[in-house]
């Protein structure tokens, strides 16, 4: 027993498991601590400061009182949800649809899986590169379709009008989150087992029955973990408003993102720029704490661990 | 038999898929037909859906209108190439450690490395703009790999920790009881096992990197040399007069190099994005 060495000696031998595993991990840690964690709190620092290019003085709470005091902020915060919500609920909406066609067993869905994915996969930037002309009021097709078919009698410039720029720029978005949930939504499809849609079936019950009854339930921890993932996303969208309007017309797509961009980085302001990131920080982390335990409930509810 | 549809049916998800089809890539569409017409035939009011004189003339010119635009698509390339590589050295031991070892705060700190993708770049800007601006890196190549890199690091970390958890754990411990140190374990039984899940995951993170260089170009380099795409056609769009059909040739042509990428890697790439979404 002594005289050979057991796997168990040999284990004390080397470098303590936690220990591999934390010099294994360190690299990233310190990478991300330097990157995201600093920045972070340097951040909470600057929104107690007035820093300008020029320099910078703690001005205390005088930065959160002005966005408090602020309408035109308000204004920002409640289109900034409005945003979210709205773009959200219609990814949903057309991943799970999306999913479902691409499921159903049709000659040429494979074809059709690949077609789905180009928006997801090339720079949001030239997406919206794209977009900017679907909108062109004059030469752009979705105008110029529009007065082929008599729906409008002169060109219709989408960009230029509050109500519509914000309208088209979540379709545009829409268009950006949609392959993603789709995939997500068919793969957690394509994971649910046949022997419950056998059963069902040999029991009589009908497509739909099937879907509302066995898939939806089976897929809807995705369901609600891609809606989270994807709100996350919207709420910080910055690419597609900022290439699209810049924020406005008349800030009419001026979302949070957008509107601390334009303060600290467009006119230098950055403690008050500061305390806008701030406030996403905090808008954003209440509102996934308070989803997260909503999710727990539903996670126990649909029987996941 | 559960699967069969009648021809109404048929007809119907056809139409269904045709539909959905059409709004995901109509603007790829678009883009290409107004790259093919004429500029004079592109700014005829109202809109014609057929131009006489379709050319791929513009493929030709836009390398005159946006002189850089080989250096932009291959800044693009370089950037999002140097931020995979650096990427991967990050992640690759993490996700392992969180694939196989115990230790304690492991769920902690991973939980607070998906935590950072609760923050985009935009939050944190101002504070990297002056850590950049300390370190002497603004206006470099570096100021769009650094911040490129931390925000990859947590989903890399992810993505391979649920792959490398596929593979047995049999073949490590043997060569452990062999005698095989840590780390040569690590480097020469499961990394070339991992291989499937490393070509996954650097593709992953190589079009991520593709796709987010706007927000940090436009903010932390001026230098036009060494601007990706996206932000160096982004410079154009601001003009009076747009070429857009050279845009959009330009735009078309700078998505080719991650396009042709994912042709070739779709199936196993969709199969381990999406592997956290189907139960075990």
């Amino acid at each position: 027993m002594t005289d050979i060495a057991s796997p168990i000696q040999k284990k004390r031998r080397s470098l303590p498991e936690a220990w591999f595993a934390w010099l294994l991990i360190a690299p990233a840690v310190v990478f991300v601590l330097i990157i995201v964690a600093w920045p972070l709190a340097e951040t909470f620092r600057l929104s107690f400061t007035d820093a300008r290019l020029g320099g910078e003085s703690y001005v205390g709470l005088e930065n959160y009182t002005d966005l408090a005091e602020s309408k035109k902020f308000r204004q920002t915060i409640v289109r900034t949800f409005y945003w979210m919500f709205l773009s959200v609920f219609i990814k949903l909406i057309l991943g799970l649809v999306g999913a479902t066609l691409l499921n159903a067993a049709v000659p040429g869905r494979g074809l059709f899986r690949v077609l789905v994915m180009p928006p997801w996969v090339i720079p949001m930037a030239i997406g919206m590169i794209g977009w900017l002309w679907l909108y062109n009021g004059a030469f752009g097709v979705l105008s110029g379709t529009a007065q082929h078919l008599g729906l409008i009698d002169k060109a219709f410039e989408f960009l230029a009008y509050k109500r519509s720029a914000f309208y088209s720029a979540v379709v545009a978005d829409v268009w950006v989150g949609t392959p993603m949930v789709t995939l997500f939504f068919l793969a957690a499809m394509q994971g649910v087992s046949r022997d419950l849609y056998e059963a069902a079936w040999v029991d009589g019950a009908g497509r739909w029955y099937r879907f509302r009854r066995i898939t939806i339930p089976q897929i809807m921890p995705v369901i609600v973990s891609m809606a989270l993932l994807s709100a996350i996303f919207t709420f910080n969208s910055f690419e597609i408003i900022w290439i699209l309007t810049e924020g406005g017309p008349r800030s009419a797509t001026t979302t949070l993102i957008i509107d601390t961009y334009k303060t600290a980085i467009g006119n230098f302001k950055f403690g008050e720029g500061a305390a806008r990131a701030v406030v996403i920080v905090i808008l954003l982390a209440a509102f996934s704490l308070i989803y997260l335990f909503f999710l727990n409930k539903v996670n126990k509810h649909y029987g996941v661990k | 038999m559960m699967d069969r549809y009648t021809k109404l049916q048929i007809v119907g998800i056809y139409a269904a898929i045709a539909v959905f089809l059409t709004f995901v890539l109509l603007p790829f569409f678009e883009m290409f037909m107004a790259s093919l017409r004429p500029l004079e035939h592109l700014f005829r009011s109202p809109y014609q859906f057929w131009s006489k004189d379709f050319s791929f003339q513009a493929y030709r010119d836009m390398w005159v209108t946006v002189p850089l635009l080989g250096r932009y698509i291959l800044n693009s390339v370089f950037i999002a190439g140097s931020v995979t590589i650096l990427t991967m050295l990050f992640v690759v031991p993490a996700a392992y450690a969180y694939a196989r070892l115990d230790f304690p705060f492991k769920s902690a700190s991973l939980g607070a490395f998906l935590g950072v993708n609760m923050f985009t770049g935009a939050v944190l800007l101002i504070p990297l703009y002056r850590v950049l601006s300390t370190l002497g890196l603004l206006n470099s190549y570096w100021a769009m790999i650094i911040p490129g890199i931390a925000f990859l690091i947590p989903t890399g970390i992810w993505l391979l920790r649920s792959y490398l958890e596929k593979i047995p754990v049999e073949l490590e411990e043997a060569a452990f009881v062999d005698g095989a140190s840590r780390l040569y374990t690590l480097r020469r039984v499961v990394l070339p096992l991992a291989v499937p899940g490393l070509i996954v995951v650097s593709t992953a993170i190589f079009i991520g990197a593709y796709a987010q260089q706007f927000l940090f170009a436009i903010t932390f380099n001026q230098t036009r040399e060494y601007q990706p795409l996206p932000a160096g056609l982004f410079e154009f769009i601001g003009y009076q007069s747009v070429t857009w059909n050279e845009m959009m040739a330009a735009a078309l042509t700078g998505v080719l190099p991650v396009m042709v990428i994912f042709l070739f890697l779709q199936k196993y790439l969709v199969a381990g994005l999406t592997a956290g979404a189907v139960k075990e």
